[in-house]
Order: C-alpha cells, then sequence, then structure tokens
C-alpha cells in the first residue's frame, strides 16, 4: 500500500485515491492544433524513477495531487494541492 | 514402532485431555497439541498421501513448512482440505480426515500412478498435450481426465462458507514479527522506550523455539526465560498469537490474518473466524526465525522421516516421542542438541554426522548416551507404512555414499543447516544472499525501517538471538526518537563451532528410489536433472517446469535443494544460478479473510433513490442498473414485463405517466466564470444561454470520442444545475474537476456533486400539464409563459403546506414533459403526489422499460450509444457542434480514423416479416453475407406497443448508405438471423410537434 500525504487529510492509503496521469504534462489551448493536442494526449514519456504524477483524493477531501514517486521503488516524496490558488491558501494557512 | 505420550515434558497440559477425530476414529490428545502431535502420540504414522505417486506419507515437521501431514478439517460447509496438521491446534470435538487417497490413507487405490512414476517425470503435462508421448491427442486427453482425479490435493467445500471475516485497519510504532527469544526482546526493548508494539506470531503460543528448546537461553532454563518475559510484556505491548504476517507492502504496511475462533471447541457466532489486520507501521522488525532443511536420500518421504528440530519440538514441547529408535542425521553442530534431547527423552539415538572430523559437541553426546558416527550419511529408507530400516553409508564427500548396513530405526531425523525465514523481506523486493560459510540464504540490505533479527538473520544461537532482537528493537526506537542511547552491536550470523558441511543429496551408485525435494508436490531430484538436460536453465523455467516450490508450502523447504542441484547440475555457484523469491502470502490466506465483509449484496453499495420506498409502495419491479435499483416496470395483477411496459408506454402516449429519474447525476456548477467552464466542456454554445432556460449538451473526450450528455439549467448568472447520465456521474464530476484544478485553475468556477441531495420525476404525456398545474399553481404553464426547454421554480401544494420544486420543460419521450426535482428528503411526497394526480387524470407510474421503449421511438441515444467508441458523428448529432468556439476534444474529434467516410453510424432497424424479433448485441451483415463483424450491430431494441419490434443500431455509412436497404440482424450465440430493413432512427413524431405546444 502506497502511503500519500494529502495536505488536507495527513497520510492516507492509495486506496483512497485516483491515479491520475502524469502531471508534467502541458497541455495546449482548446484552439490549439490537431498535433499539439496529439501529443499531449497520447505520448508519454515513461522514465526510471522519480514522477510527478496526478492522484485526487476521491475517498478523502476530493483534491488533485500533485505526488512525486519513484516508479522503481514506490518510494513517495511528498504531495502538494495541484490547484496552485489553493496550495499557496494552504501555506498561508499553516 | 510408533511414536507415543511421554510421561512427563513438555508445554501440553495433561490434566485437559481432549477427545478428537481421525478418519472418524476417537482419539485423545491434550490441550496445547497440535493436530500432529496428537495423531504422533497416538501411534499413526500415515497421515497423508503424496499428490502424485500417492506415496503414504507421515509427520515431516513441526511447523508451517510442512510436506507430509496435509489433512482435511471439518465436514459440509465448513470442511477445509489442505491443512497443515503441524500447525492445527487441537480443540475438543475436531474431526480431521486423510486426503488425496481412496478409500483411506491406509489403503489407496490411486498409489497405483507411483508404478506408472516414469509418466510423471518433471513436464509431463506439457509433453502430454504435445503429444510426445502418446498415440493420439484424444485418447491423452481420456487418460488425463483420470490421472487429475487420482492426482490431486483435497477437495473444498462446495457450500457458502457459514462464518464471516471482518478487516480492521491499524496503526503502530513497531510490528514485531515472530515471537521466539529475538522477537521477544526486540518488543521488549521497544515497548520500554514507549512504543506502540505489536507482537504477532503465526503459533497459538509465544515463544517460538522456546516452547520445546534443546538447550538453555545463555545459562537460563528456557521455560523460565520464556514465562518471565511474557509476563513482562503482557500489558505494556500488543500480543497477537494465531496471527500470521503473511506479506508486507510498500509504505511500512503489513498484511496480518488473526485466526479469532482457532483454539475454540465451541465459538461464539459473534466472532468472526479470521481477522485481516492490516496494519501501518513505522518500523517493522522481522524475527521470523529459520526452518531446517532436509536432505535428498532415498525414499526420504516415508513416514518416519522428518527434521531432526521436529523430532526433538515433538519430544520437548508436547512430550510425544516420534520413535524409539532414531537415527538422527545431521551435517552441522545444530544437530548435536538435538540428538542429545531425544537421548534424554528415552530414546536409543544414533547421530550421523557427515563430516569426519571428529566433533567436539560428540563427547557430551557420547555421555548422553548417543552413538556419534562421524562420516555416515542416510541412503535409503525402507517402510512404505512406517519406517523400519535405513541404510547408512560412508560419506565419500559431495554426497557420494557408500552403502554400509541396514540399521533397524523407526524415526529419521534430518538436519541439512537451516534457511533463515527471508520470506517477508523478499516481499519487499529484497533479494537474499547467498552465504557459503552457513551454505544459506541471509537477509539482504533493505533501505526500507525494516529490521531483522535472530535466526531469520543467521544467528544460530538463543542467547544471541535475544541479544540480536534487543539490539533490533534499540535501533527501532532510536530511529523513532524514542530513545537516545546507544544501540549494542548485534551478534552476527554463525554460532557453530566447525562448519557446515552442504550436504543437499546423497546418491550411492546402483541405489534406486526416488529423493524428493519438494514431498509435497512429488518433486526428485531425478526431476530436477531431467529439467536441466532438457534445457531449463534457468531456475524460474526449472521451478515452473517440474512445479517445485508450487505446492502449499512454497517451497519452503525445498527450493534451496532445488537451487543447489540445479547449480550443481550446470557445474555454476548457487549464487550464479539464481535465488529464491518469495511472493505473498507467506502461508494460505483464506478468501473469507480477504473478502472480510464485501461479500454477497455487500460486494458493493445499493443505491436507492430517495423516493424508492414510495416507489416499491406502488407496485414497482425492480432492476439493477450499476449500482442503482430502478423501478423497471409496474405490473397489473397477471401482467407480463412486457405487457406491462407496453401499456405503459402507450398511457404515457395518450394520457400521462410518472417515472423515477432520481438517478441522474446532478452537479451544481457556481461562480462567475460558471458559463465559461460549460462552454469549454460542451460542443454546443453555453455562454449566451438565459437565465430560466435548459440546454441538451454532449461532452467529448479530449480524445474526440464521444463522452456523455444531458440537459443543463441556467438557475442565474452565476449558477448552473447540470445533469449527467446515471453511468457518467461520477466520471463527469471528475473530468470538471481535473480540468479546474489543474488545468483551468484560472476560472472562477465551484462544482458540487448534488446527485444526492435532489430527488425527481418525469412527467410525460399530453395530461402532464394539466396534472402538473394543479400541484404547482405558483407557477404559470401557459405554453407562452413556460415554453419548450423553459427552467422555472416554485412549490407544490402538499396538504396545507408545499415543498420547493425545481422545474424544466423537457421531453426524453417525445411527449409534453417536464422534470421536476425537490430536495431529496421530500423525494416520497413528490412521488406519491404527483402519482396520485397522474392517476386521477387516467396515467399512472411508467418504469425504465417503457422510458427505454419511448426514447427508441424517438431516436434518443442512451450508453447503449455513447459507448466510447462513437463520435458525435456516429450518433447522428454532427450538427449541435458550434463552429464558433473550441471545446474539450475539438482538435482531436477530426482524426482520419474519427472521420472515415464509411465509419458505421446511426441507423433504425426493424423487421422485415412482421412479428420478428431480434436482439440488442446482434451483428448486422448483408444478406447472405455473414461474415465476424459484419457492417455494424444493433445497440438498443424496443418492443414498441405502435411500432412493433424496433431497433436502433450502427451500420457502415448511416443512413445515407443503407436507407431502405436490407441487413440480417446476426445473433449467432442463440443461433439465430432475422432480416431487418433499415430506417430512419427517429421513429415516432419525427417533427417534435407533440412536445411543442
Ligand atoms: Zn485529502
Amino acid at each position: 500500500m502506497l502511503r500519500i500525504p494529502c495536505p488536507f487529510c495527513g497520510l492516507r492509503d492509495h486506496a483512497e485515491f485516483d491515479y491520475e496521469g502524469d502531471a508534467t504534462v502541458t497541455y495546449p489551448p482548446l484552439d490549439a492544433p490537431e498535433d499539439a493536442w496529439f501529443e499531449a494526449v497520447f505520448l508519454r514519456e515513461n522514465p526510471r524513477g522519480r514522477h510527478r504524477e496526478y492522484w485526487r483524493h476521491t475517498q478523502g477531501c476530493g483534491a488533485y495531487l500533485i505526488v512525486e514517486r519513484d516508479v522503481t521503488t514506490h518510494e513517495i516524496f511528498g504531495a502538494e494541492l495541484a490547484h496552485p490558488g489553493m496550495a499557496s491558501a494552504m501555506e498561508g494557512a499553516a | 514402532m510408533t511414536g507415543f505420550r511421554l510421561d512427563a515434558g513438555g508445554v501440553v497440559d495433561r490434566e485437559r485431555p481432549l477427545k478428537f477425530f481421525w478418519d472418524g476414529k476417537g482419539m485423545t490428545g491434550y490441550a496445547g497439541d497440535t493436530l500432529a502431535s496428537a495423531l504422533m502420540a497416538s501411534g499413526e504414522r500415515v497421515i497423508g498421501r503424496g499428490f502424485k505417486y500417492h506415496r503414504p506419507r507421515g509427520v515431516m515437521s513441526a511447523g508451517v513448512e510442512e510436506g507430509g501431514a496435509i489433512v482435511t478439517v471439518g465436514a459440509g460447509a465448513k470442511r477445509v482440505a489442505n491443512v497443515r496438521a503441524t500447525t492445527t491446534e487441537l480443540v475438543a470435538g475436531l474431526s480431521a480426515h486423510g486426503q488425496n487417497a481412496w478409500p483411506s490413507v491406509r489403503f489407496d487405490l490411486g498409489r497405483i500412478n507411483d508404478q506408472l512414476g516414469r509418466f510423471f517425470a518433471a513436464g509431463f503435462y506439457y509433453k502430454t498435450f504435445m503429444g510426445v508421448l502418446g498415440t493420439g491427442t484424444f485418447e491423452w486427453m481420456q487418460f488425463e481426465k483420470l490421472i487429475r482425479r487420482a492426482a490431486g490435493m483435497g477437495r473444498a467445500s462446495r457450500e457458502a462458507d457459514p462464518d464471516w471475516y471482518e478487516v480492521v485497519n491499524d496503526h503502530c510504532d513497531l510490528l514485531v514479527v515472530g515471537a521466539g527469544p529475538a522477537g521477544l526482546e526486540a518488543a521488549a526493548a521497544a515497548a520500554d522506550a514507549g512504543l506502540d508494539v505489536i507482537l504477532a506470531d503465526q503459533d497459538f503460543a509465544l515463544g517460538g523455539d522456546l516452547l520445546g528448546a534443546a538447550g538453555p537461553v545463555g545459562r537460563a532454563n528456557p521455560a523460565n526465560w520464556l514465562s518471565k518475559r511474557l509476563a513482562a510484556l503482557s500489558g505494556a505491548v500488543r500480543l497477537m498469537p494465531r496471527t500470521t504476517v503473511f506479506g508486507l507492502y510498500d509504505g511500512v504496511v503489513a498484511g496480518l490474518v488473526e485466526r479469532v475462533t482457532e483454539g475454540l471447541a465451541a465459538p461464539s457466532p459473534e466472532l468472526p473466524r479470521e481477522r485481516l489486520r492490516i496494519v501501518r507501521a513505522r518500523r517493522i522488525v522481522l524475527a521470523t526465525g529459520a526452518i531446517e532443511r532436509s536432505i535428498a536420500f532415498g525414499d526420504n518421504d516415508r513416514p518416519g522421516v522428518m527434521t531432526l528440530a521436529a523430532a526433538r519440538t515433538y519430544a520437548r514441547r508436547f512430550g510425544v516421542l516420534p520413535g524409539r529408535r532414531i537415527a538422527a542425521v545431521t551435517t552441522n553442530d545444530g544437530g548435536y542438541a538435538d540428538a542429545v534431547a531425544l537421548a534424554e527423552a528415552g530414546a536409543e539415538v544414533t547421530l550421523l554426522d557427515s563430516r569426519w572430523a571428529r566433533n567436539p559437541l560428540a563427547e557430551a553426546a557420547e555421555k548422553a548416551g548417543v552413538t556419534v558416527r562421524q562420516g555416515g550419511v542416510p541412503v535409503k529408507a525402507e517402510g512404505a507404512f512406517g519406517l523400519r530400516r535405513l541404510w547408512v553409508g560412508d560419506h565419500l564427500g559431495g554426497g557420494r555414499a557408500r552403502p554400509e548396513e541396514a540399521c533397524d530405526v523407526d524415526v529419521v531425523a534430518v538436519s541439512g543447516g537451516w534457511s533463515p525465514v527471508v520470506n517477508l523481506l523478499s516481499h519487499r523486493k529484497v533479494k537474499p544472499v547467498w552465504s557459503d560459510h552457513l551454505a544459506c540464504f541471509l537477509p539482504g540490505e533493505t533501505t526500507e525501517p525494516i529490521h531483522v533479527a535472530g535466526a531469520a538473520a543467521g544467528v544460530w544461537d538463543a542467547e544471541a538471538c535475544a541479544a540480536s532482537g534487543k539490539a533490533a528493537g534499540l535501533a527501532a526506537a532510536k530511529a523513532l526518537g524514542a530513545w537516545g542511547g546507544t544501540v549494542p552491536n548485534a551478534p552476527g550470523p554463525n554460532g557453530w563451532e566447525a562448519p557446515i558441511d552442504p550436504v543437499y543429496e546423497v546418491s550411492a551408485e546402483r541405489w534406486k528410489g526416488k529423493r524428493f525435494v519438494d514431498p509435497q508436490h512429488d518433486v526428485t531430484t531425478d526431476d530436477i536433472r531431467l529439467a536441466h538436460r532438457e534445457g531449463f536453465v534457468s531456475v524460474e523455467h526449472m521451478k515452473r517446469y517440474t512445479t517445485l516450490g508450487m505446492a502449499t508450502d512454497q517451497g519452503k523447504v525445498g527450493n534451496v535443494i532445488g537451487l543447489a542441484l540445479m547449480a550443481e547440475a550446470s557445474g555454476r555457484s548457487i549464487p550464479e544460478t539464481g535465488t529464491t523469491t518469495f511472493r505473498p502470502p507467506y502461508t494460505p490466506v483464506s478468501m473469507g479473510a480477504l473478502a472480510g465483509p464485501e461479500r454477497g449484496a455487500h460486494w458493493r453499495p445499493t443505491r436507492l433513490t430517495p423516493m424508492h420506498e414510495a416507489v416499491a409502495a406502488s407496485g414497482a419491479a425492480f432492476v439493477d442498473a450499476g449500482l442503482w435499483k430502478r423501478g423497471w416496470y409496474f405490473p397489473q395483477p397477471g401482467e407480463t414485463m412486457a405487457e406491462a411496459a407496453r401499456r405503459e408506454v402507450a398511457m404515457v402516449r395518450s394520457s400521462v405517466g410518472v417515472v423515477d429519474v432520481s438517478t441522474l447525476g446532478k452537479i451544481a456548477v457556481q461562480g462567475p466564470d460558471a458559463a465559461e467552464l460549460l462552454n469549454r466542456v460542451y460542443v454546443n454554445g453555453f455562454a449566451k444561454l438565459p437565465v430560466g432556460k435548459a440546454r441538451y449538451g454532449v461532452m467529448l473526450r479530449e480524445d474526440g470520442v464521444a463522452f456523455d450528455d444531458g440537459t443543463t439549467w441556467r438557475l442565474s448568472e452565476t449558477e448552473f444545475f447540470m445533469t449527467t447520465t446515471t453511468a457518467n456521474a461520477g466520471e463527469v464530476m471528475k473530468l470538471l474537476e481535473r480540468l479546474l484544478q489543474t488545468r483551468w485553475t484560472d476560472l472562477r468556477v465551484h462544482v458540487s456533486s448534488v446527485s444526492d441531495g435532489w430527488g425527481g420525476v418525469a412527467v410525460a404525456g399530453p395530461k402532464a400539464r394539466a396534472v402538473l398545474s394543479k400541484l404547482i399553481p405558483d407557477i404559470d404553464w401557459s405554453d407562452a409563459a413556460y415554453p419548450f426547454m423553459g427552467v422555472r421554480e416554485g412549490g407544490m401544494k402538499i396538504g396545507r403546506g408545499a415543498i420547493p420544486v425545481r422545474t424544466a420543460r423537457l421531453s426524453f419521450s417525445g411527449e409534453k414533459a417536464w422534470e421536476v426535482f425537490t430536495p431529496a428528503d421530500y423525494g416520497p411526497h413528490l412521488w406519491k403526489t404527483v402519482l396520485k394526480a397522474a392517476e386521477k387524470a387516467g396515467g399512472g407510474a411508467y418504469g425504465l422499460e417503457a422510458l427505454d421503449c419511448l426514447r427508441v421511438e424517438k431516436g434518443h441515444v442512451t450508453a447503449r450509444e455513447i459507448d466510447g467508441r462513437t463520435t458525435l458523428e456516429d450518433l447522428g448529432l454532427g450538427k449541435m457542434a458550434s463552429r464558433a468556439k473550441p471545446y474539450l476534444g475539438s482538435a482531436l474529434k477530426n482524426r482520419p480514423e474519427l472521420v472515415r467516410e464509411n465509419r458505421p453510424r446511426l441507423v433504425g432497424l426493424k423487421p422485415v416479416a412482421e412479428g420478428a424479433r431480434f436482439r440488442a448485441g446482434s451483428i448486422l451483415c448483408r444478406p447472405g453475407e455473414r461474415s465476424a463483424h459484419g457492417v455494424g450491430w444493433v445497440s438498443s431494441i424496443a418492443d414498441s406497443p405502435s411500432l412493433g419490434w424496433i431497433g436502433l443500431g450502427f451500420a457502415e455509412g448511416g443512413l445515407e448508405a443503407w436507407e431502405g436497404a436490407q441487413l440480417v440482424a446476426a445473433d449467432p450465440v442463440n443461433d439465430a438471423a432475422t432480416l431487418l430493413e433499415v430506417v430512419s432512427p427517429h421513429f415516432y413524431d419525427p417533427s417534435g410537434s407533440r412536445m411543442h405546444g
């Protein structure tokens, strides 16, 4: 069981979360050409080692997190809120 | 001679005799016995039968590694097969049976397989199916059925499990696995530092090897040492006997299974049989001990051949001597104390040490009455139903022997060395490291917060194990900041004076006889060499080909021997040959424990709409739709489902019908940028939707394929009420959250799922307006004031009060219709009030079956059509897409495959012959040209009261290619084919005149 430190809810089992894909992909604007969208939707790097990935705390607060995880060892280095506004609000609250 | 109970000794309670049954025969053991020790004390020697050859087997160990005494316990629904007699706690009334044998383990007709041995060598099944051995495949298939019946494990009960199980989520600072000297000391040290400690052990008694120890702990009597430690731990740590830590997982999480009712003769039904405890620990100490290996020699599976430590454990822990004349066999110093213990218990013991050099321990052993023979090895055992004789030979080195003499013995107790239990660390992908010096795998290094102590780390001496455990406990406390001292140096591996002689197999020229490596799966040394000759060089391939280590003990005894033999055959060292990988579970875990309470109806939640009880009271038959129970149809006396649905459809078309639509997904979309968000996710425009209006919208996935549809109502400038399909409610919510939280983070919008907050009905039919205008008088229901797609809020009169309602003029049926929602708690009132008024007007309730028929008649699509493969154009909705704005999926929806001319597109279907029927899922083929893929498929069908049997489907090129032409609905599963005509999907009122005005 991976253990993910949700900034809202604390350290939780990964069973409470949904994996939501690569967090390093930058999606183009809606009116961008097909090629740009093709790349964003279909093409993925699969590097060994550390990944930044989205996890949604579905069975908890519902927030989208960016989790840094080593895909070889499953070590988790940390998690932050994906929404920059929410992330800075959390920092202000802390 | 057979085993017998000693007058004194051991930790069994001779004051508490327990009656039990073996193959129906009444026997008596004592509290503290295992089934194996009680059977041994009762003189039983043959307990099991081998898997392939059906050879009689006896008790081979005193623990989880058992490969011989595998039995079936209990009867009826509570029958459990493949149980190790060596770990089964004896309780009064326990009933056990031998398995793999007919009629009994003592007389078994299946033993003929032993004579057919040449057919059962490694890879038997592969060869059989490849036709190498036999005449024709068919004959061999028949033969194989017979062999399968004869070769196999016990049979599980076919009845539902009457017991219940629970799952507990738990946390602790330190989890200590194993309650031997190392585990006890680790737990004590950590508890002293104030840590929350769980100490779990698979045995029903705590103490590990100390329960029947061969020698003292340092100078202390082991029983005294143990009771002092247990008294100190009681209350200070969470002691969990009968609890197996079966797996270690990511995040320092361990899977434990507690056998709650084990040891109880008549457990209360309030108790779960087992409890799965998922422990999130901060650190773990593995004090899992070591397992003694046997040696492969001729017929080393005969009843009476066991490990040396097991023989000593039966004598010292259970007070049972396995035999009177015992040949103790050792390759290491550890065997001496065990031989002495057996001699002290009254056996006549000869110790064969494979090493020629006079051992320093020999003198003391001889003083205790043990005959020591240096350089002696076992060659061949005799006595199919119980050992009678052992051929002993001189060790020529490397396991080769020259037979010298036959000794009359009734037990051969063998120590081929010890294997530290590295299994749990192996679950964490930590490779064990081979030690030539100790002839075993030692635990490898890990970066995780896991410590290994005691015999699991290759420490053989009890006092050193205790010191090793204490060091691990202190190291854990220090790492967790609970203790600030200096951790003492832990004793390293070993504890023997003279080095071990790595003997895995004893062979002598011209001496036949099977030499078993894995007795439970009947894998012999010849099987391993055969696998090597046939090219299985990788140890992983060898294991799969021979099935070594694949029985319920998972190779706890045999893996290292197999690896050593493979290394020898291929001329490589053991580390070069490979390693041994263990995966969870450590010992078998019942499916019931893993499922916990999630079985039967509790396998998944059941969702009921807020008005479910009221709908049921109206006479609904329900159907499962995902997690939901939905009103399916409302039969009148004597009506079938089809008759009721046809009546309900006709009622909606001629009068008025009421249907529960509470299952629709509902999302509150709020904020200054709410309209902008909707405008980006729907293919059609939402930016200019006026307040008080609703719009039908379709969403695409970002890859351009259609995703979901529904209506969204504008309640104010900044607030929308979005509805989604029942099936996609969660997925749409997730998509909006993902977009808002990760991509369009500048949009000032908040979305909340309000699906469970509202109950709703659709009221459809020519009399719908008349019904609603009376019930909700504060809304102007005239066509001019409340046009098609209008949204109005008001109050529905209930008695002297009113409930708030949110309404919209929408039609899924093609009739004049409204959806009416109310806060969930008012749902039953809404249903009862509207239904009563509809009935007064000559209408009534309708269900999902009629709803589906009404929409098929109109050619409306649902999830059967929006199935994740179809595009907007395929669905006939291409005109909805805005050209004025981009939207999610617009960039990729024009990829070549998605705009291909002859893609299957939506068509209407009806049979050519009157009264003919066809099924959804059928393949559409050209007449006379039935091919696997055809030119399309049938997605939905309906039994329309006005139009007969009709359907929707997809055909290559759509209506343009097929209108008026014929296709066959081929249904090969049901061996049916129906000739159809392709028509417009808008069967009923294509102009939409009925829903307007
Ligand atoms: Zn959370």
